[in-house]
């Protein structure tokens, strides 16, 4: 896969299709990769890499090359087509300067699923048969793939790209996920225990704002929690209400527009499961408006930007409220 | 050396535990650990490091420094600093150990900072010799040595025991206080231990990373390189290099209103944020590149030209594990280092 690629971008950057190219750049070990636009062959064949390891969503990235010089080559799986769709949808990225190039998607693996399992000096991951042989400084070690699947691809919700200009693989279909699951289990608690699930898991938030940065729904110029000028804008929290104050309005802030990618769990140091707000957004537009995936399109109306008759009424707010 | 069997070791946190504060790391998940309050029956991390560094117990995110209240005409200033307790680290590593002394060079030179020095003196600080390096590890490029590490009690453990060596006077009082429950030990298993480890951190894949390209000297070929506007393209601008960094020592002031009253507090501000430093007259790093160059010719570069050529990194490797991007300080210096 990763050789048809290199072949294919080299071959659009020596025609004049693209003049730029954006992927994923090998780093110091087998696992940390980096979003990156290459621009020659020779980079190309240095350090393009894709792999079990390449999960980043590269889609946000294209919000700024888009408006560069030219058009760039993007190489994208599934999931992040749906994060370009409504990136386009928002008018954020310029359609036309981006030659989209579907590739397979997952799933992908996490490392820390792997170091999760005391395996360290990890210097080599090879995939044998869905059994990962590991080589570290401490000798060979094996774990089922299964076990080191990135969260991001457990609860894969499509292997269907929805915007590309040409496929290298296959393309795949919508699938049935479990990815509400956890949804469910959550609203099934008492306001108590879910209170004390949230307050648990948002205590552990350093601020980092890695969530926001990566997440491609959140693209504003100047967030308000940035924004001096706001009276809202926070560095650190300084109460238990203001910790929770920023995922909260986040979350509200992406809802109807996050296509539930999954990059914003992913990139949380503290292993907060950021995505489950979302997807409670995902699962309740679904069950408000009828189905609805962001992304999966770059014309219809959103169920919040749109009106219709049969809409639910704002009384549905205390109806579901009452345990 | 004074010792006490591994099975023990949590009779001797209960002890320590009895008579002051007592924080040791903690699974939160399998390779996710945090300093936590001891509580009877916690188990140590076999983690290597904490996700979080122990800069917090110094240094903490968010710390409350005065309260004003407006009546009328008058202001009342309230200082609402709490005097720490004594308290006791156990298991910092070597690498985090080192940046204590980092931070000592900002904190406590000139106008000393009161609120940092009141915990550095009433903190005892137990570091613990690392046996199992991971592939992130750097610090031996920094000339720390992960088998001896610093602090004021250095612990070591050769599989059955825990050897305890005092490094400083607190040090030496801590283990006269705790001596009753430690029995001399034979050393020479451990010794083993300690060679097996450095043969470890000379095949480890960062082994080789020099610093001879950095310092205090090379300010305008590094500022200048026109390298960092390819190594800044990818960065998200986000803070978590910096927060999980146990030697990032910026910090922005602010008032927070209370509802009756301002609240003034300090909290860990982030190079990479688009507000950092800004002044009445705007911002004086307007693109992400800037942002971007600054934290690394701050580590490189600025620190170690106002501190006897030491740099502001210790080779935990926490920006390697934790970057959104895998963006860190190991590619930013194998991307600027000058090949001979």
């Amino acid at each position: 896969m990763q050789e048809a690629m290199i072949k294919r971008a080299v071959q659009l950057l020596a025609d004049g299709t693209v003049n730029r190219v954006m992927g994923w750049k090998r780093g110091e070990f087998v696992y940390d990769i980096t979003p990156a636009v290459f621009t020659t062959a020779e980079e190309l064949e240095k350090d393009f890499v894709c792999d079990d390891f390449t999960q980043a969503n590269l889609s946000k990235y294209l919000v700024k090359e888009s408006r560069k010089e030219g058009k760039i080559l993007a190489f994208l799986k599934p999931c992040d087509t749906y994060s370009f769709n409504q990136l386009v949808k928002e008018h954020r990225i310029i359609r036309e300067n981006v030659y989209v190039i579907g590739i397979p998607g997952g799933p992908k693996l996490d490392i820390e699923k792997i170091k999760a399992k005391g395996i360290t000096g990890i210097l080599s991951v090879e995939n044998e048969n869905y059994t990962l042989k590991i080589e570290t400084i401490y000798g060979t070690e094996t774990m089922p793939f299964s076990e080191a699947v990135s969260g991001k691809c457990s609860g894969c919700k499509s292997k269907k790209h929805v915007a590309y200009d040409e496929l290298i693989g296959d393309d795949g279909e919508v699938l049935d996920s479990n990815r509400f699951d956890m949804v469910a289990k959550l609203e099934n608690m008492t306001s108590q225990e879910r209170f004390d699930f949230w307050r648990g898991e948002l205590s552990k938030c350093i601020r980092c704002n890695a969530c926001r940065n990566v997440c491609p729904a959140c693209t504003c110029e100047n967030c308000v929690f940035d924004n001096p000028k706001s009276g809202i804008d926070q560095k650190a929290a300084a109460d238990s209400f203001e910790e929770k104050m920023f995922h909260i309005i986040r979350a509200f802030h992406v809802a109807g527009r996050c296509t539930d990618c999954g990059e914003c769990s992913r990139v949380c140091p503290q292993n907060i499961p950021l995505h489950l707000l979302n997807r409670k957004f995902i699962k309740d537009i679904n069950e408000l408006y009828g189905e609805y995936q962001a992304g999966a399109d770059t014309t219809s109306r959103a169920p919040l930007n749109n009106y219709n008759a049969d809409d639910c009424e704002p009384s549905v707010v205390h109806e579901r409220g009452v345990e | 050396m004074l010792k006490i069997s591994a099975d023990r070791l949590n009779d001797l946190f209960n002890r320590i535990a009895s008579e002051q504060t007592l924080y040791i790391p903690v699974d939160r998940e399998p390779n996710t650990a945090e300093y936590r309050k001891y509580e009877d029956g916690m188990k140590l991390s076999e983690s290597l490091n904490t996700v979080r560094s122990a800069k917090d117990f110094f240094f903490p995110q968010t710390e409350n420094l005065a309260e004003f209240k407006v009546e009328g005409k008058n202001i009342e200033i309230k200082d609402i600093r709490e005097e720490s307790g004594d308290f006791v680290v156990f298991g910092v590593r070597a690498c985090d150990a080192r940046s204590f002394s980092i931070l000592d060079k900002v904190f406590l030179s000139e106008p000393v900072d009161s609120f940092y020095k009141n915990r550095r003196e009433h903190g005892t600080i137990i570091t613990m010799a690392c046996t199992r390096p991971s592939e992130t590890c750097f610090c031996t490029a920094f000339g720390i040595d992960p088998t001896a590490p610093e602090g004021d009690v250095a612990v070591f453990a050769d599989g059955e025991n825990y050897f305890f060596l005092d490094r400083t006077e607190k040090g030496k009082k801590f283990i006269e206080s705790v001596a009753d429950m430690l029995e001399d030990g034979d050393t020479s298993k451990l010794e083993e231990v300690k060679e097996k480890t450095r043969e470890i951190m000379k095949k480890l894949p960062l082994a080789g990373l020099g610093t001879d390209s950095f310092g205090g000297d090379k300010l305008n070929e590094l500022f200048n390189s026109p390298k960092w506007a390819e190594l800044s393209e990818s960065c998200l601008g986000c803070g978590t290099c910096t927060f999980v960094c146990p030697t990032c020592q910026c910090y922005d002031i602010r008032d927070f209103n209370t509802g009756n009253g301002i609240r003034r507090f300090r909290c860990w501000d982030s190079c990479m944020y688009s507000d950092f430093t800004k002044m009445a007259h705007g911002n004086p790093r307007l693109s992400q590149l800037e942002r971007f160059r600054q934290r690394f010719m701050h580590k490189l570069v600025y620190f170690p030209a106002n501190n006897d050529g030491e740099f502001g990194c210790v080779g935990c490797g926490r920006c390697l594990s934790r970057c959104p991007v895998s963006l860190n300080i190991v590619k930013v210096m194998k991307t600027l280092e000058v090949k001979e």
